[in-house]
Formats: structure tokens, C-alpha cells, sequence
């Protein structure tokens, strides 16, 4: 007889971690499988950890995880060929323990996470892929690895296998992802001396600097870059729609090097060594292309259920948020001697409508579509706002009216009167 | 600008233990590419350049430095032509960061 357990959890990422660590300091009997070498070892964010998701979980989490800067200042940059408008927000109330969020690196971090987890009561295994789902009829009840003999079996399988969800989309739970439903993002760590990190972003004692950057160096793609502070590394990346992607038919490692090329980016990199490349898919088609998010014996969290919030730049904060909802559902059920029947998990749902996860997702779920069909806001205008910019700026003996003049000129040349109005109407109605 | 790159450049900085002989990506079927796909999008997309186009029109997959994205399974969105699960535990990207 196979060994049973109380829940399963597939994968060791946020999501999973804060699942596997909620059920099994409750006391049930937890197994994780991880198919990496140890946690983090396959998994990859830009990385920002908001500090509250996990403090609802470890509250003193920050007495030895390993942090890398708290976030004092947020740059946000709008870029055209050679230059940026921008704008910093920096403050001290941000340099005040305890911090609100931390640049961190996720392989390091998940493994600290995993320890957390273990020392709850969880048992993991690592280096074993999940290959399928055990079914009885309609009900998940078990899982099967890659390992010999590997058929295991649980009241309850708790997929956080990451965005791609191999089984959420064998098991018809799913389909296929869209390519208009997710970003790809590449991304290099570049490591120099801490003093160095420190003096260039005007920081000192821990504290960092993230900035978020949009125009011309997604190439008219949708899609955003990045550059953030680690403690003696610094990571830049750049991520866009996959179907984007694939209509420009763009290289995506190319388009990291332009940008790091870009004239206000390329002295931020300055005499640092690169030691890693990577990429990932990010789920980003918000609340319209969620799943189903549990059945008959199963639910899915974090990645594989499409939690992220693109506008906020918030995924591992919904990733660890869904997977305790989902572990604290599944105590419920325990406790009240039922099985885990989707009517039973059904809470799960209605707990995370009741939670900033949904309620976020739901506020802006017009925005991925409207950004799709309306790609100026990439394109026409980073560029008009830096040459409003720059004719503002130049002092070249025309009088201060007649600029006005010519950069409202260039305004109504690129998008008319009309399409001026429609688009803030537009964005209105996306933030709204 | 000159930013030309070779791929593996970058890939030379990743750790990865390879499952000789196992490759966790497979083309269902070859001809489909070389004839059937016109855009061969996975050669362009495909963030490690695991995907060459030979001078036939046929497409070639080396497996050995791919990053585990997805991408060009979810791209193939005319054919389907990609077979594509996770490695064997243990096996493929060793991320040391992240």
C-alpha cells in the first residue's frame, strides 16, 4: 500500500512554500516535490519581495531570510532612442524598519523559504519531476514522479508547478496558454563591489534603488524593463508580450542588448560582470484568462492559476497570498472531518474574492486588452513626451510660447485631437 | 548599434546538468516545419537559441542550453508541433541566482 498523506503540494516556489508551510504547521501530513535540486534552483523573478504577503505567514521572517536591499526610492522611466523623462519617488519612510519591500534572489530565498517549511513538519523531495495526476473518475488523488514506484496519494494535490502548469494541462484543467496571455522576460544578474552599487544609485546602509522603465526599448512591443538593486549585483531585464514576440519576430536576447546599450542605462552596468542569464514566461493576462482554480481533489496557486498583476508589478506577493488561502481552505475542510470535494474547496474562491487578489485583478481587467489594441502608449508616446521634453529644455533663443505651441503641433500631428481624447479616455477607463 | 551577441556567450554563464541522450523537448514532427510553418518563430523567439533553421528548411533542436520558458511550445500556435515537458528531476537549468 502506497503511503498517503494529508496534501500534496507540486513545486517549491512562493506559492507552494506558503501552502506546504500553512498545512503543515496546522499538523497535517505534508509531502512537497520539487523537481529542481534544491528550491529556487528552477525558478525565476526580477526579484521583488513585498514584505506583508510573507509577514502573514513567517512574521519574523526578517531575522534570517536572506535579503538582499530595502526599496527606498522607485524610478520610473519613460525612454525614446537616447533619452528619459522620469520620475523618482524616494523617501525616508521607506528607510525605516520594519521595510515595506526587499530586492532579493530567488535561489537563495526559496531555499530559505523550503527550510521554513521543513522545519513546520512538511516532507520535501527534491530533483523528482511530477509527471502526471493519479485519477479516480473525476477526483485527483494522488501523484505520479519520474521516481520508481512513484505513485503517491493524498486527500488533497495543490498544484504551484509555475506558469506553465504541464499538469494542470494534461489533466484538461487549463488550456494551453495564449501568447497575448503571457509576457516572456529576459534577464541578466551583473555583480560589482557593494561601495560601487551604493555610490552609483545614491545609497547607503542596505538601502536600494528599483527602476521601472517603458518606450522605446521594447521596440514597440508591450512590455517593460527593469533594473534593480541587489547588495553587490545589480539585475536588468526586459520583458514583453510573447505575442508581441512573435509578430515582430524579435530575438529577445537582442532586444536585452539594445537596452542595455541604451546611453542612461550602459554606465548603471558599468565594469560588472555578468554571471547568469535567464528567462521566463509571466502570466499576465490578468483576471479574464484565470483558470479554473480548483476541483475534485485539486487547486491551483500562484503562476499556474495566472495570479499576477502586471500593472503593479506583483506576483510573488499573490503567489504566496493564494497558496496560504488555499492551504487554510483546505484545513477548514479537514478540521470539519469532510473531504475535499470542489463544493468543499469552493471556499477557496469565494475567500480570495474576498482578498486584494481578486479585487486587484478585477480592477484592472480591461487593462491587458486595452494596451494590446492600443500600442501608442509603447510607442508614440515615450517619444513625444522626451521631444517635449527636450524642446522645453533646449535654450535656443525661441521664446517659451512658440515651443509650447510646436509641442502641442506634434501632439495633434501623431495622434489628432480626437485621438488624444480617446486615448486618455482610454487609460482612464483601464485604471478606473 | 553594434550589439551583435552569440547566445552562447551568455548560456556559457548558466549552470546546467544535461541529461545526455534525454532531451525534454522534441519536434512531433519535422516535416510539418519544414514545410507547413511558414514564420519558423521559434528560431527568432526562443530566448536561448535552442532552434536553428538549416539551409533546407528543416529545423534543428538542441535541447542543451534551454532555459525551461515555455516559449516555444506556446508560440507554435498554428501547428502544435512542440512535445514539450519538464526534465527528469535534477536535470536541466541549475539556476545559481535567479
Amino acid at each position: 500500500m502506497a503511503e498517503k498523506f494529508d496534501a500534496i503540494v507540486v513545486g517549491a516556489g512562493p506559492s507552494g512554500n506558503a501552502a506546504a508551510y500553512t498545512l503543515a504547521k496546522s499538523g497535517l501530513k505534508v509531502l512537497q516535490i520539487e523537481r529542481g535540486e534544491y528550491p529556487g534552483s528552477k525558478n525565476v523573478q526580477g526579484a521583488i519581495l513585498y514584505a506583508d504577503a510573507l509577514e502573514r505567514i513567517i512574521p519574523d521572517f526578517r531575522d534570517d531570510a536572506p535579503l538582499e536591499r530595502h526599496i527606498i526610492e522607485q524610478r520610473m522611466w519613460v525612454l525614446d532612442d537616447d533619452s528619459f523623462v522620469g520620475t523618482h519617488y524616494r523617501s525616508d519612510g521607506f528607510n525605516k524598519p520594519p521595510y515595506n519591500r526587499y530586492t532579493i534572489i530567488r535561489a537563495q530565498f526559496d531555499k530559505w523559504f523550503s527550510g521554513k517549511v521543513q522545519q513546520a513538519g512538511a516532507l520535501l523531495i527534491c530533483e523528482t519531476t511530477v509527471t502526471d495526476l493519479l485519477m479516480d473518475g473525476p477526483r485527483v488523488v494522488g501523484v505520479r514522479t519520474d521516481r520508481e514506484g512513484g505513485s503517491i496519494y493524498a486527500d488533497v494535490v495543490i498544484l504551484a508547478d509555475g506558469v506553465n502548469s504541464v499538469l494542470a494541462r494534461k489533466a484538461g484543467f487549463r488550456p494551453e496558454l495564449d501568447p497575448g496571455d503571457v509576457a516572456l522576460a529576459v534577464k541578466e544578474i551583473h555583480f560589482m563591489p557593494e561601495e560601487v552599487v551604493e555610490s552609483r544609485f545614491n545609497v547607503a546602509d542596505g538601502a536600494g534603488v528599483v527602476i521601472e522603465m517603458f518606450g522605446k526599448i521594447t521596440q514597440g512591443m508591450m512590455g517593460t524593463g527593469f533594473l534593480y538593486t541587489n547588495k553587490d549585483s545589480i539585475t536588468v531585464g526586459v520583458g514583453c508580450m510573447l505575442s508581441d514576440f512573435k509578430a515582430q519576430q524579435c530575438s529577445p536576447y537582442k532586444l536585452l542588448e539594445e537596452m542595455k546599450a541604451h546611453p542612461s542605462i550602459r554606465p548603471l552596468l558599468e565594469g560588472g560582470e555578468m554571471k547568469e542569464y535567464c528567462a521566463h514566461l509571466i502570466p499576465e493576462g490578468g483576471y479574464k484568462a484565470m483558470p479554473q482554480l480548483y476541483g475534485e481533489g485539486w487547486m491551483i496557486v500562484g503562476d499556474s492559476g495566472m495570479f499576477v498583476n502586471a500593472v503593479h508589478r506583483e506576483g510573488s506577493n499573490l503567489a504566496m497570498t493564494t497558496g496560504r488561502i488555499a492551504a487554510e481552505t483546505v484545513i477548514e475542510v479537514l478540521a470539519a472531518g469532510k473531504a475535499c470535494t470542489a463544493g468543499n474547496l469552493s471556499r477557496y474562491r469565494a475567500k480570495l474574492d474576498d482578498s486584494f487578489v481578486m479585487k486587484d485583478l478585477k480592477k484592472y481587467r480591461e487593462l491587458p486588452g486595452i494596451f494590446h489594441r492600443n500600442p501608442q502608449f509603447f510607442t508614440d508616446y515615450p517619444e513625444l513626451l522626451n521631444r517635449a521634453a527636450h524642446t522645453m529644455l533646449k535654450v535656443d533663443g525661441i521664446d517659451k510660447k512658440t515651443k509650447e505651441r510646436e509641442i502641442r503641433r506634434t501632439f495633434t500631428r501623431k495622434r489628432s485631437l480626437f485621438g488624444l481624447m480617446g486615448d486618455a479616455f482610454k487609460l482612464w477607463r483601464a485604471f478606473e | 548599434m553594434s550589439t551583435a551577441i552569440k547566445i552562447e556567450e551568455k548560456l556559457f554563464q548558466n549552470r546546467y546538468r544535461v541529461d545526455a541522450g534525454r532531451p525534454h523537448i522534441a519536434i512531433k514532427d519535422p516535416d510539418v516545419c519544414a514545410h507547413q510553418c511558414k514564420s519558423q518563430q521559434c528560431t527568432v523567439c526562443c530566448p536561448a537559441g535552442c532552434y536553428t533553421a538549416e539551409g533546407n528548411g528543416a529545423i534543428a533542436l538542441i535541447t542543451d542550453g534551454c532555459l525551461e520558458c515555455g516559449t516555444c511550445r506556446v508560440i507554435c500556435t498554428e501547428h502544435r508541433n512542440v512535445a514539450w515537458e519538464y526534465p527528469r528531476g535534477g536535470y536541466g537549468i541549475l539556476f545559481k541566482f535567479g
